[in-house]
């Protein structure tokens, strides 16, 4: 399904997802891995609807995020979103990646909460680190949205094969008032029994995407023709080789005296801090491209582009228990 | 056939968990270039000589410091055939809880045992949890089979020894099988092994890939239509100023446009007028699916109810015993307060009397225990505020299942399954 303006969308008019007709018509579409994590997901948005009082979709113009608002979109439809969004915002972000924002945000009519990293900075609240990585400064604007506007439940795009400790998240991940996560007491989750209960203050981040890995992504958005931020497909782009990563230079300062810019052919396979997300060389243009390179890809998405993971062995989870996703 | 199979392992502490996880992670090429890279680094900072894949599972710092897993880790892996999503649970007695929450939404569990120490007491109290969740297929891998004198013989007398205590817990003979295997050479797990003659049957993947998987993931199709209404979905917009959509996955059974339908608790009665989904209405939708359900009649149906289908709706009930898992830091007593989740249901439970307890050593209940301790499984009785549509736990693992919360904390204290789940596993002191 693209879900296009909702306006548009009638009961029976949209594209068939599965494009056997006969098939179709028998009502026998087919239920597949793709089908089946979809079910799964849109289950736990309504779970969600159903038991907080002010849920949000944390959104960054990721892939990750561009699917789980589509299938956000899908749980409710033909109603419209009862969530807001919120986006923290670095100010080091790529401008390709703003513009699609606020692009999604119009075409679906929907409320976008902006936390800003620049702003803490600007006003003392936070300091720029030595390192100028600004991904670890999320967390408490984060955290203080969160506070702020009351929200009980936090939908994140987060899925277990990213990272060794998201593998033991729970789909449910209760924080405490601090926003931080404690890996040894978290609940058992059983059957599709999603246990929502929290004390005042304290809040639940939600991982719809739990199951799904980064095919399954890719695979979904090829299926469901999902648009994305632009930097995800082959484009040129002056680039500078840092760390084995292609950096594209910016606020954030680089390149340095020994490094060298040149134009390149590259794409994006995560988004993150401007500072810390590199490019990869590339010329997968389209989504089948992006298929056949990824599954024969033989490095993770982390590994390959992202820098702020390969801090220590446990960066992630130390990030995770100050209240990071 | 299903392309999606959820499993789980389980097996006690050293019979090589952590090693079997790895080899099917690498075998299927899941184990890219990087993640082998930060474990070969980690394992020269510990000073180890060769790379411990232990480190590639073993994601949180007090796991790695303690060299144990301690919590359910989710893996992902396909084959050309089909796609798996894998629970790793921990083998130490005091994480049985993290067993049975990785065990309830599984198609099939990989027990483990050492082919040295054959079917011990862990293998025994694992299958008896196993039989009780209704995990409906298992494998029992023998592993470290190349560590034996006589492995026809061995392997011969565990299939046996399996086979009895499986038959006794309640499955079927086609639904189990034995492979003897070596998790660190890699003997049948991706492929048949020649050093394994006596083993006539498929590898460990070959079966992973082909073994049947129910679409409802319950091991039955018995039932008519289950469907706990989540969310009533009413736009109010200008496009659809009077859609009122019930919102939900299908627990049980198939739905189609026409069906007479029955709403629970309350016992109204109406026909199914539409399959409503994004993507366009649909000419049936099977269990496992979510979709929006338009009736013929507006009747009142709140989040919490069950559509089932008229011919063989389950039973309202409010008064019942059931089998719990007490998954609690602190023990149950009678008289407890607490909240219970049922589908889209939560509502107030007190317990009345501990029936009994059941010994997962010995597989024999014990008449009227104290309380119920941490990883204790026992038969308790229930009396709710309101009632709940239920099915028995072996004839639907949604509509028989619920938690026990907390109302204080919130936290989850139980594993909850409707029916006489306990005296199905109850195979006496023969065993």
């Amino acid at each position: 399904m693209r879900i296009a303006p909702i306006m548009t969308i009638t009961t029976t008019g949209s594209e068939p997802v599965s494009t056997n007709t006969t098939e179709r018509e028998l009502g026998l579409t087919e239920f597949d891995t793709l089908a089946a994590l979809e079910s799964e997901a849109i289950h736990i948005f309504r779970e969600v609807a159903g038991e907080f009082e002010r849920p949000v979709i944390l959104f960054s113009g990721g892939k990750d995020s561009t699917v789980l608002l589509h299938l956000a979109l899908k749980a409710f439809w033909p109603a419209p979103l009862p969530f807001a969004l919120l986006h923290v915002d670095t100010g080091h972000n790529l401008d390709e990646v703003l513009e699609f924002r606020d692009k999604v945000v119009e075409r679906y009519g929907l409320r976008l909460h902006v936390a800003s990293v620049e702003e803490y900075l600007a006003d003392g609240r936070l300091t720029e680190r030595p390192d100028g990585i600004r991904n670890p400064l999320q967390t408490v604007p984060l955290l203080d949205a969160i506070t702020e506007h009351r929200f009980d439940a936090v939908f994140g795009g987060g899925r277990r094969d990213e990272e060794r400790s998201r593998a033991k998240e729970r789909i449910f991940s209760l924080r405490n008032a601090f926003g931080q996560w404690d890996p040894k007491r978290q609940r058992p989750e059983l059957w599709n029994l999603y246990n929502g209960k929290h004390a005042p203050g304290e809040h639940v981040r939600v991982f719809p995407l739990s199951n799904w890995t980064e095919l399954d992504i890719w695979r979904y958005i090829a299926r469901e023709d999902i648009d994305l931020a632009s930097i995800y497909y082959a484009h040129e782009r002056p680039v500078y080789s840092r760390d084995g990563m292609w950096m594209t230079p910016g606020v954030w300062g680089g390149p340095n005296e020994n490094e060298v810019l040149e134009t390149r052919s590259v794409r994006y396979r995560t988004v993150g801090d401007g500072s810390t997300t590199g490019a990869i060389i590339s010329d997968a243009a389209d989504n089948q491209a992006i298929l056949a390179e990824v599954a024969a890809s033989r490095l993770t998405e982390r590994g390959a582009t992202r820098g702020d993971d390969r801090v220590s062995e446990a960066a992630m989870e130390d990030r995770k228990r100050e209240g990071y996703f | 056939m299903s392309d999606l199979l959820r499993l789980a392992t389980a097996g006690s502490v050293d019979d090589g968990k952590s090693t079997l996880v790895g080899r099917l992670l690498y075998d299927t090429k899941s184990v890219l270039a990087d993640q082998i890279d930060a474990v070969t680094r980690a394992s020269v900072d510990r000073g180890l000589s060769t790379p411990d894949l232990s480190l590639l599972v073993d994601g949180l710092r007090a796991e790695r410091e303690q060299g144990i897993t301690i919590d359910v880790a989710y893996r992902y892996f396909a084959t050309p055939k089909r796609s798996f999503v894998l629970a790793d649970t921990p083998g130490h007695v005091q994480y049985t809880r993290n067993t049975v929450s990785g065990a309830s939404t599984a198609q099939l569990v990989i027990l483990l045992t050492d082919a040295r120490k054959g079917v011990i007491e862990q293998t025994r109290r694992h299958a008896a949890v196993l039989a009780l969740l209704g995990v409906p297929r298992l494998v029992l891998a023998v592993n470290k089979i190349d560590l034996v004198d006589n492995p026809a013989e061995v392997f011969a007398e565990i299939s046996a020894e399996f086979n009895e205590l499986t038959s006794k817990l309640g499955w079927a003979t086609e639904d189990v099988i034995e492979i003897p295997v070596s998790a660190l050479h890699g003997d049948n797990i991706a492929s048949r092994s020649e050093n394994t003659p006596y083993y006539t049957g498929p590898s460990l993947i070959e079966h992973l890939e082909s073994v049947p998987v129910d679409a409802d993931s319950t091991g039955t199709h018995a039932l008519g239509l289950r469907f706990p209404v989540q969310y009533v979905i009413r736009p109010r917009t200008a496009e659809y100023p009077d859609y009122r959509g019930y919102a939900g996955q299908i627990a049980a059974g198939s739905v189609s446009p026409g069906d007479e339908i029955v709403v629970l608790p309350s016992g109204k009665k109406t026909t199914v007028e539409r399959i409503d989904t994004p993507d366009g209405e649909l000419a049936v939708a099977q269990a496992g699916r979510s979709v929006t359900l338009i009736l013929a009649d507006e009747v009142d149906i709140s989040r919490g109810d069950i559509i089932a289908s008229v011919h063989d709706a389950p039973e309202s009930i409010d008064t019942f015993d059931a089998t719990v898992c007490w998954l609690g830091d602190k023990g149950l007593r009678p008289g407890a307060r607490l909240l219970l989740k049922h589908g889209a249901k939560t509502t107030q439970a007190i317990v009345g009397a501990l029936v009994e307890r059941f010994d997962e050593q010995t597989l024999t209940a014990q008449p009227s225990p104290e309380s119920l301790e941490l990883n204790d499984i026992g038969r308790v009785s229930l009396r709710l505020a309101e009632p709940i549509p239920a099915d028995d736990y072996r004839t639907n693992r949604h509509t028989g299942s619920f938690l026990l919360i907390d109302p204080a904390g919130g936290n989850t204290l139980a594993a909850g399954l409707v029916g006489d789940v306990l005296t199905s596993v109850e195979v006496g002191t023969s065993v």
